[in-house]
């Protein structure tokens, strides 16, 4: 079985975001770029399957769709141990462009399992995942903490409101990773480093597809007021403002 | 024309996310001057069902077949389009919880209508159809245009008061035919915790960090979130030490929330925790370092040495509850 790792190319989850050209874009001067944190988890557990013999995954793929700039994102995907890499090349212009345009690929090319993030960390858009699995008219399952296999068949836990599911559905489909899918995202050793150089990546230009949204301006979060110190040692007065200022309790 | 809102159940019963779902689906239908239409998946009797008319629902579609028992994201996108043509929807509205993450993009795809997701304020204009949606992880925000002809909105939990508007609703049953060979996805084992406030339905959270020191020290921080009625979280290093269980964990890579009050005790307030907290309306933080970026992000604070501070706390709260 072979597993497609649907990777985005995000901001350094420590940058301070300065918009530019009228408040209608990121400034991107000086930002670092990381794989979004969900997808560096997702691929982390693609990896600890594929290093299972028993799971029958034989192949880890990384998908992204970005222009040729995103290119170390992808080599850091295969020093970390992903087998080849697939780049659309096209700047991702919404959540429904950028599903439509994977779909397309795995149309053409077999996967069993496609995974995704749950949410990216610069759209925050939790709907990429969902769109290529009805795209591609096969099952999702959203909210994943955690994916194993058992005689062929995936098993999953799926977090809903205030609990868990095992839920399994029949290959190939969708699942969207959130939380736990891996403890620790794994990083690169220098081997890993040294091989990505000469792993291949496959370059698809994209198909003609229109975005349905567009976003035509950003701003910053209303400016929170200054803090009020209250004396460590009367927390009655922080009671009295929660109650009768904030009116919170 | 119609507004449609899909408010789901937990066995039976609708939760203040189903009324903030309504009354934002009524604020909407206002300004497209149209009635809104709620549709509840499941097994809800009439008298649950007429509540989602005191916040504005005209109609109300009671779609009952036991083969919808659990969340298959492709039955239920095929349920909720089919009525979406029916009802002659150009906005569709959902939570942006985790079912409404499973159903909103297949249904976007299925009826080619742009999802604007986590939406936190009525639309900002409606030629071209701008909302207001959270980006960079809470650190700017989009005014997002969707230009398709129906538009799918994803309300982010706790960022809408509710708004009772006095009216009257029709309830409406369908048993729709369920292909059950379209049903894939196949549930073996449930498992809820009960009793507990959910940490995403909280209107206060209590919640430590890595200043707590030691998970022997949360007792008096569990005490003061019982006494307030709060919900307890924690920050993602305390929850990967194993000191609290991985639930509790919020931020960036954990669990984003909005109650109406935050109180962070030992939490030094770095980037990717404020990530999930930011929309919290109100934060308190007691931390030892005056310094602390917390404080930042806070509105009340005070400086001082948690294990102090909280049995304090904790005797205000019992003198004020007397
Ligand atoms: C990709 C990525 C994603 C991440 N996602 C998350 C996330 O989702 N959630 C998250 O929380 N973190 C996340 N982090 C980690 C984050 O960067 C911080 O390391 C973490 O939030 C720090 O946790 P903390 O505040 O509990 O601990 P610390 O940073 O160690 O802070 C402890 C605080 O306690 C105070 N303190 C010490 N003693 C006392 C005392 N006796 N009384 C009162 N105060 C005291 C200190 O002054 C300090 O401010 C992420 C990091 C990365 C790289
Ligand atoms: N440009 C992209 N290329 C490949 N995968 C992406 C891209 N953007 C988003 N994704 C995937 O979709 C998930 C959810 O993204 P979003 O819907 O934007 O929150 C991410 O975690 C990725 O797995």
């Amino acid at each position: 079985m072979k597993i497609l790792v649907c990777i985005s190319n995000v901001p350094d989850t420590t940058t301070k975001i300065k918009f530019a050209e009228g408040n209608t874009s990121i400034d991107t001067a000086g930002i670092q770029w990381v794989i979004n944190p969900w997808d560096e988890l997702s691929l982390t557990r693609a990896l600890e399957l594929k290093d299972d013999v028993t799971s029958g995954i034989k192949s880890v793929t990384v998908i992204h769709v970005g222009p040729p700039a995103s290119e170390p994102t992808i080599r850091k995907a295969l020093a970390i141990g992903a087998d080849d890499a697939i780049r659309i090349n096209a700047v991702s212009a919404d959540a429904w462009f950028v599903a439509a345009q994977i779909a397309e690929v795995v149309k053409k090319e077999q996967f069993d399992v496609i995974m995704c993030g749950i949410e990216s960390s610069d759209y925050n858009g939790s709907i990429v995942g969902g769109m290529i699995s009805e795209f591609l008219g096969i099952p999702s399952v959203s909210a994943v903490s955690d994916i194993k296999f058992e005689n062929g068949q995936p098993v999953m836990i799926r977090e809903i409101d205030g609990g868990k599911e095992v839920v399994t559905v029949p290959a190939p489909f969708v699942a969207i990773v959130q939380k736990g899918i891996a403890k620790e995202p794994r990083i690169a050793a220098m081997r890993g480093i040294m091989m990505a150089r000469s792993k291949p990546v496959k370059l698809i230009e994209p198909v003609a597809v229109d975005p349905l949204t567009q976003i035509v301006e950003f701003e910053k979060p209303a400016p929170r007021a200054a803090c009020k110190f209250i004396d460590d040692d009367n927390p009655a007065q922080l009671l009295d403002l929660l109650q009768n200022e904030a009116k919170v309790i | 024309m119609s507004v449609l809102v899909y408010t789901e159940n937990w066995d039976g019963k609708f939760k203040k996310l189903s009324f903030e779902l309504v009354s934002y689906a009524t604020g909407v239908a206002k300004m497209l001057n149209t009635t809104v239409t709620a549709v509840s998946i499941g097994k809800v009797d009439d008298g649950e069902l007429i509540k989602l008319g005191s916040y504005g629902a005209n109609k109300i579609i009671n779609v009952n077949n036991e083969k919808l028992a659990t969340l298959d994201s492709q039955a239920y996108t095929s349920v909720i389009s089919e009525i979406s043509g029916k009802e002659n929807s150009s906005v569709i509205i959902i939570s942006n919880n985790n079912t409404g993450k499973a159903i909103a993009p297949r249904l976007s795809v299925r009826l080619k209508a742009g999802v604007g997701s986590g939406v936190s304020r009525l639309p900002l204009n409606l030629n071209p159809f701008t909302v207001y949606k959270r980006t960079y992880s809470g650190n700017a925000f989009a005014h997002l245009v969707i230009k398709s002809d129906v538009k799918i909105l994803t309300l982010a939990q706790n960022s809408f008061d509710l708004i009772e508007t006095p009216g009257y609703a029709t309830i409406e049953n369908l048993n729709p035919a369920v292909d059950g060979a379209l049903l894939k996805t196949v549930v073996k084992d449930v498992q809820k915790q009960s009793g507990k406030i959910l940490l995403t339905d909280a209107d206060i959270v209590v919640s430590g960090g890595r200043g707590m020191k030691s998970p022997d020290n949360w007792p008096p921080l569990v005490e003061l979130a019982t006494l307030l009625g709060a919900a307890t979280a924690c920050s993602r290093p305390v929850s990967d030490e194993g000191w609290r269980p991985h639930e509790e964990h919020t931020g960036q890579t954990g669990k984003i929330i909005a109650p109406n009050l935050y109180i962070a005790v030992g939490i030094s307030g770095a980037t990717q925790h404020l990530a999930g907290i930011s929309s919290s309306k109100y934060i308190v933080a007691i931390n030892s370092d005056k310094d602390a970026p917390i404080f930042e992000a806070a509105q009340y604070g005070i400086v001082g040495d948690a294990m102090k501070v909280l049995p304090k706390l904790v005797e205000a709260v019992k003198e004020l509850k007397k």
